[in-house]
């Protein structure tokens, strides 16, 4: 046991104090020393089992899952910049399962029910808030397509249903359900587990279990070459000249999952487009369901702290470009005033932009490439980070038997080229 | 405000614009096997830099024409007009 309380150096798990309400307790008093820190500082190694790039919640949750269920825990995160600095950061961290095809609606309510104990799993508090999540409908083939996804989501046992505008006005007063609006509301697709969730905890949490399983976990590391020999791959190289030797290369990165792919030989069928979205000042609750409109091209929530987090769907133009413009910001002033006109007078506090890397099918791709020992986890589009746990748990068990599980295997790189899609635009567009 | 420099109307603020994409050459329709179309049709380069692309000028001249722009900070410059 006493092994196991200190990090050797070696990748071995250690044993650290448990957050509780006591430890609160306990450190408000000042009792004891400073809290421990969460994920330690290593040195690289020259080689790990498992290299995964991008230090989001994807990233994470792979070495997580990895060490966890597998054991393999000589893993090390690499990521450019500090943990959840890129779309685990930036999203609106809204949770939901209510897909459009069974392959969609299977993986993401996987990912909802991890959520659901993740707080216990990880000894984390994650703040998942199962608050009921709302789509409108502004027209007959929205509506039509809600309903579609309503039968979709019972066969799959996924809590979902159509209501009508008196449900909707019971559940969100502040809404104009008025038949006078220039969208007016037919009713929407209501999803009961749906939620919000604090998205800087999921990644904390996630990198804080896997340090404690051995897991080696780099920030300010960026790869800018991976190592191809005979078609497998043998290593990394990063920013500061150096070189890591793995068997496994995994692509978890956001954004810059093309260049990434690009460095190991791998031609991905991806688009990088900025989302914006942005926050108000923060007001006394009213607010708790999560309300989207995909015509609207907005979705509302309230947080725990009062503030109103507006989202949007992606910018009309390929672009790394994270920089919020004018546009945004009068377009999403008009559709939320458009749904709820009692907001006038909120004013913004900050608006703020991350990358989507969207795919044709709005599927993810996820599992093996042409390149032996390269794995990609990517194309997450505008619905990666409520796909965290789901995805880390799949890619762990991708990489540890070498081929894709069964929750995954629709996702795959090679479907392109088949022409198999796995068309999921009527659902994740804009619907977060 | 982002201005787009269009080859006939000038500079117009980019929402007058539809963005087509990455300037590709199509395969020949005659010869090309389905897989050929589907790279085509699904594969990007989607560089972080200088990038030559197809713009409709929608609430213009309706013009398609190319430009390059880099996509780390949205700068553009003028390339020639695809037709």
């Amino acid at each position: 046991m006493s092994r196991k309380e200190h990090d050797d150096g070696a990748g071995r798990s250690r044993r650290r104090p448990r957050y509780s309400a006591w430890s609160l307790v306990r450190h408000g008093l000042g009792v004891g020393r400073d809290w421990e820190r969460a994920f330690r500082h290593h040195t690289p190694r020259e080689s790990y089992d498992v290299v995964i790039v991008g230090g989001g919640v994807h990233g994470l949750a792979t070495a997580h899952y990895l060490a966890v269920n597998h054991g393999i825990t000589n893993v090390a995160v690499l990521e450019k910049s500090y943990i959840g600095s890129g779309g685990s950061g930036r999203n609106t961290a809204i949770l939901r399962s209510n897909y459009l095809t069974p392959e969609g609606v299977r993986f993401y309510d996987r990912s909802v029910k991890l959520y659901e104990h993740l707080a216990a799993d990880l000894n984390f508090n994650v703040m998942f808030s199962q608050r009921g999540h709302m789509t409108l409908a502004h027209n007959d083939s929205s509506l039509r397509t809600m309903h579609w996804r309503a039968e979709v989501n019972k066969l799959q046992g996924v809590d979902s249903s159509v209501i009508d505008p008196p449900e909707i006005k019971k559940l969100v007063p502040y809404l104009d359900v008025s038949p006078s609006t220039r969208y007016p509301i037919l009713g929407a697709l209501y999803h009961p587990p749906g939620g919000i969730i604090r998205h800087d905890a999921v990644v904390w949490g996630y990198a804080r279990s896997a340090d404690a399983h051995g897991v080696h976990i780099h920030q300010k590391t960026e790869v800018v070459g991976i190592d191809v020999v005979a078609n497998r791959v043998t290593g990394v190289r990063t920013a500061d000249g150096r070189r890591i030797s793995a068997p496994v290369v995994v692509n978890c990165t956001a954004g810059w999952s093309t260049l990434i792919s690009d460095m190991a030989g791998v031609a991905m069928p991806v688009q990088t487009f900025p989302l914006q979205a942005a926050v108000t000042e923060p007001v006394r609750p009213f607010l708790d369901t999560v309300v989207v409109s995909g015509t609207l091209h907005t979705y509302v929530s309230q947080t725990d702290r009062g503030e109103l987090v507006f989202g949007a769907s992606v910018d009309p133009f390929a672009s790394y470009s994270t920089r919020g413009s004018l546009d945004f910001v009068e377009g999403l002033a008009g559709h939320v005033l458009e749904l709820m006109p009692a907001l006038s007078k909120m004013r913004l506090l900050r608006q703020w932009a991350g990358l989507c890397d969207m795919t044709p099918d709005y599927s993810p791709i996820m599992g093996l490439t042409p390149v032996e020992g390269f794995y990609v986890d990517v194309g997450w589009g505008t619905y990666g980070f409520k796909a965290g746990p789901v995805s880390g748990e799949a890619m762990a068990a991708c990489i540890a038997n070498g081929k894709p599980p069964e929750i995954i295997a629709a996702f795959g790189l090679d479907r392109f080229d088949e022409g198999r899609l796995v068309g999921e635009k009527g659902a994740a567009a804009v619907g977060h | 405000m982002m201005l787009l420099p269009c080859p006939n109307c000038g500079a117009r603020n980019v929402s007058e614009f539809r963005y087509v994409g990455e300037a590709k050459t199509r395969p020949d329709p005659t010869t090309a096997t389905p897989q050929e179309w589907r790279r085509h049709l699904y594969l990007h380069r989607n560089p972080a830099g200088w990038t030559r692309e197809t713009w409709y000028h929608g609430s213009g001249c309706r013009r398609y024409f190319a430009i390059e722009r880099n996509t780390v900070d949205n700068a553009v410059r003028t390339a020639g007009a695809t037709s």
